[in-house]
């Protein structure tokens, strides 16, 4: 156990700079003289470092690492895939979704399909996603003030829980976007700094491996029984799923076009490809010096043990403080965004109405971060990445056909998205739950729980196609003007269409009463 | 852990199976106390009209006839009820659409549609049919009545025509041209919104021309070169107000018209105009009803400012609350009395100050009744106009993208 002081300095003042921050907002402030440069919206620079601030949660900071600690070469499709997903949405999906003006997952089924009905259904995923997401955010906070401080496990996810709600509930987070891109910024800090004082102290002592690199398991890929398997249904998770996490949805909403949203894209992808090589550095050294965290299974802390592993005295804590540090501005920039954007779906969609806006809001926060807690302490201690990557399974086997196939298939329906929402909803949900239950099913059926994605996306997939085709005469009336408008670049002067979901009679193409050549005496 | 696991997977099992048994309970508990069959009839059938008169409210269409023949047939209890326009057989609930290659009844029904719109009469013709299973014989026929025209009719096919089937049949057709009417009523009273929003905007460019083109009169003699200066200012911002496409634009762009507007203004202010922007850079995308913000913000000038002797301050902030943005123009004029402010806002007040209640109907129009202006005033203590636009409103996205 390292000296607490340093680790419980560095935990509270994140959480009181977070909490200032989130209370009393950092606004672009700007007078007259540069009003131009005021009304240009954020660069694709600052934009790929809010999305990538807010997207390193807990289990890039310190799952990853726990899981190349433990697993070797396969756990490095995490890293991979978490990056890859942006590819796939570069690609296919980021210019058509912010030209669609979608703000949330459920505005684009609105807006696609031209049903309420999808787009509740929607909703309940997206607070589903976000919950299942949240979770490993509030138990890595547990761990981290447990290495820190030997603090029960339950007092860092409270901490977390408080924090974020505090921050919601006080109308913070307003300006987000200048927050979270410093976020990254920090992260990528407070992971380099004690990365480079750890690589050059095993230089001076050597430069030494240790036979524990040596085992054929965990140094080539693909090893064990269903490992094929397991590893391509995590890169179906991870590479299809990044599309369908609400908090990095709101983010495309602020590039000013579909081309801001493309370039966008691009940075995070370089920001994640230099991060995400950290965590393997961390791996592979903590595999040398902490292999005693695989024999007591809390790989999650390598990334806060290795200081003290490696270091001895002032040094090593004032390493773990700053790691400590940089791990709760992890879990608290991705909670808050990702409380912000859930609480905003469930109070708009599920509980509108029943009273004001602003409670609506609070009390739907109150339910999110809740719900996460009360799953937090019915799960068994599911690895911090896996249970991100259950998360990514949920997304991959829902929002990404839906995606998919709402922007480059002009024959889906709104029965169908909604029978495929369900049925790869349901479907990979089940098997989330297994999961987090610590439920081990015997034979081929392991597997098939442990990675769902690999089977539920494909089925997402193939209920919303089938059902479309059975239901082909329910296409959106409006599917040619909104494909239109997706794939339209902004600056293109071309008709992209009207709809409105509150007015369904006003539809030009449908005349009531039939007037010209068709008009008849009336004789009655 | 192992303990712990199984119960969780005990509790989740629990929780799945009395989901469908909570579910049966409730609709048991609903459907309880219904009353006589008699009664239970009555509701059955004010419950199918209901479904029938929600499609039908659509429209006749394709779509809606074929949903609400589907709660129709229950009503009329005949074999098969249809739909048509005289040209097609829109909604077909029943056998006998077609028995077999070659042989249909909705030939027939389509042949009676054809006839009862011409004569105008409800009819009853005797069909034909080789296909010995087949016992359909009569189809009645009564033309549906929208605004004195006959736009399709009601038809129902059964073994012979009842009496009380013919006049089921008659009385279900009038009250689907009702229905039908009331859709066409629908149907105009939305083009009537969207003309009065066109007509709203077109009411707001006239308004700021006049105003610009006096403060550069002031300007020509004196200072011909800021005059030169000011015109082409005003020239670009008029090639924004009176662009042709899109009644919605992003909050950048309409940032900018502003700053178009107080280059303007400060001509004639000089130092006494001071303006502060905080703007979150997420709320920049929003998409805003076009020139909703510049006469707000003319508002704070012309009747806050303009009356103070002092130099005046203009803030205009713009920040997130979640779906929505909150936008807010705050200035430290001569402020105003709150019951000017909301004769003007009901439209009641002299035509000088027609931009805040020309802002607020629009955004009522566009965005529903919970998104009006709110303003707070009172003498001497300057005036805050907040604005709320929802962050996705399907209709905001359909005009222009920024222009960027």
């Amino acid at each position: 156990m390292v000296h607490t002081e340093v680790g419980l300095i560095a935990v509270v003042a994140v959480c009181l700079l977070t909490l200032a921050i989130g209370v009393f907002g950092v606004r672009v402030s700007r007078t007259t003289s540069d009003f131009y440069v005021a009304s240009r919206s954020v660069g694709p620079v600052v934009n790929a470092s809010a999305i990538g601030g807010e997207y390193l949660s807990a289990a890039s900071f310190l799952g990853a690492a726990g899981l190349i600690l433990s697993q070797g070469a396969d756990a490095l499709w995490y890293s991979v895939g978490w990056t890859a997903g942006y590819l796939v949405l570069l690609v296919l999906v980021a210019a058509p979704l912010r030209r669609s003006g979608a703000y949330t997952l459920s505005d684009f089924a609105e807006l696609r399909l031209e049903s309420r009905a999808a787009r509740k259904v929607s909703s309940v995923i997206v607070v589903l996603i976000g919950v299942l997401y949240l979770l490993p955010q509030f138990q890595g906070a547990g761990l981290t003030l447990h290495t820190l401080v030997g603090a029960p496990g339950w007092a860092g996810s409270v901490l977390v829980a408080a924090v974020v709600l505090v921050i919601v509930v006080s109308g913070g987070m307003r300006s987000i976007t200048v927050t979270q891109a410093f976020q990254y910024w920090l992260k990528l800090t407070a992971l380099v700094l004690p990365l480079a004082v750890l690589l050059v102290h095993w230089r001076h002592a050597g430069g030494a491996g240790a036979p524990q690199l040596h085992v054929a398991d965990w140094v080539e890929p693909m090893q064990g029984r269903y490992a094929t398997y397991l590893v391509y249904s995590l890169m179906v998770a991870t590479f299809l799923g990044t599309m369908g996490l609400p908090h990095v949805v709101a983010r495309f909403y602020t590039n000013i076009d579909g081309r801001a949203a493309r370039r966008t894209t691009i940075g995070v992808l370089g920001l994640l490809s230099v991060f995400y090589l950290l965590p393997t550095v961390y791996g592979v050294l903590g595999r040398i010096y902490s292999f005693r965290l695989v024999r007591s299974g809390h790989t999650d802390a390598v990334v806060l043990e290795l200081p003290s592993d490696m270091l001895h005295g002032f040094g090593a804590d004032l390493l773990t403080g700053l790691l400590g540090a940089g791990a709760f501005a992890a879990f608290l920039s991705t909670s808050s965004g990702l409380a912000v954007s859930v609480a905003g779906v469930l109070s708009q969609d599920v509980l509108r109405g029943r009273s004001d806006r602003v409670r609506d809001f609070r009390l739907a926060t109150a339910l999110v971060v809740g719900a996460t807690l009360v799953l937090l302490v019915a799960s068994t201690g599911v690895p911090v990445a896996r249970a991100v990557e259950l998360a990514f399974a949920v997304a991959a086997s829902t929002f990404c056909p839906l995606l998919l196939l709402g922007i480059w298939w002009r024959g889906l329906t709104a029965p169908g998205a909604i029978s495929g929402l369900v049925a790869g909803g349901t479907l990979s949900t089940a098997a989330v739950i297994a999961a987090l239950a610590g439920y081990h099913a015997p034979g081929i059926a392991g597997p098939l729980l442990a990675q769902p994605a690999a089977w539920t996306a494909p089925v997402g997939f193939a209920v919303m196609v089938g059902v479309s085709l059975v239901t082909a005469g329910r296409r959106p009336p409006g599917v040619m003007r909104t494909m239109v408008r997706l794939h339209t670049p902004e600056h293109l002067d071309v008709d992209r269409g009207s709809f409105d979901p509150e007015r369904p009679t006003a539809r030009p193409a449908e005349p009531t009463a039939h007037r010209g050549a068709q008009r008849r005496p009336a004789t009655m | 852990m192992a303990g712990v696991s199984n119960v969780v997977v005990a509790a989740a099992v629990v929780v799945l199976l009395a989901l469908p048994v909570a579910a049966l309970v409730w609709w048991a508990r609903r459907h309880r106390g219904m009353g006589s069959e008699a009664d239970r009839a009555t509701l059955r059938s004010l419950h199918a009209a209901n479904r029938a008169g929600r499609a039908l409210r659509e429209g006749l269409s394709q779509s809606s006839a074929e949903r609400a023949v589907r709660s129709l047939r229950p009503l009329l209890t005949a074999p098969v009820v249809a739909l048509s326009d005289g040209r097609t057989v829109l909604g077909w609930d029943g056998d006998g659409e077609s028995h077999r290659a070659g042989e249909s009844h909705s030939g027939d029904v389509l042949a009676a549609a054809r006839a009862s719109l011409d004569d105008g009469r409800a009819r009853v013709d005797r069909v034909r049919c080789s296909d010995p299973r087949c016992r359909l014989r009569a189809v009645i026929s009564v033309p549906l009545v929208v605004d004195g025209s006959r736009i399709g009719s009601l038809h129902a096919v059964d073994t012979a025509a009842r009496a009380p089937l013919i006049k089921a049949t008659h009385e279900v057709a009038v009250w689907i041209s009702g229905q039908l009417e009331l859709a066409e009523v629908d149907r105009r009273r939305s083009g009537v919104a969207e003309a009065e929003l066109r007509a709203l905007r077109a009411q707001i460019s006239p308004h700021f021309i006049y105003n610009a083109l006096t403060t550069i009169a002031a300007f020509v003699r004196t200072d011909p070169d800021q005059a030169r200066e000011l015109l082409l200012e005003f020239a670009d911002f008029t090639r924004y107000s009176f662009r042709r496409h899109g009644e919605y634009t992003a909050l950048a762009d309409e940032l900018q018209a502003i700053e178009q507007y107080l280059t303007l203004e400060r001509a004639r202010f000089g130092d006494r105009l001071r303006v502060t922007l905080r703007i979150a850079p997420d709320c920049l995308t929003v998409m805003v009803p076009y020139l909703s913000l510049q006469p707000v913000v003319e508002n704070a000038v012309r009747h806050g400012l303009e009356p103070k002797s002092a130099p005046g301050h203009i803030v205009v902030e713009a920040l997130s609350d979640g779906a929505d943005v909150l936008i807010s123009v705050e200035d430290d004029g001569v402020g105003e009395d709150p019951d000017r402010i909301q004769a003007a806002l009901d439209g009641v007040a002299h035509a000088d100050s027609i931009g805040l209640s020309n802002v607020d109907l629009r955004l009522r129009a566009t965005f529903g009744e919970r998104y009006g202006l709110v303003v707070e005033t009172a003498p001497g203590e300057g005036t805050r106009v907040l604005m709320r636009v929802p962050r996705f409103a399907a209709r905001a996205h359909a005009g222009e993208a920024p222009a960027h």
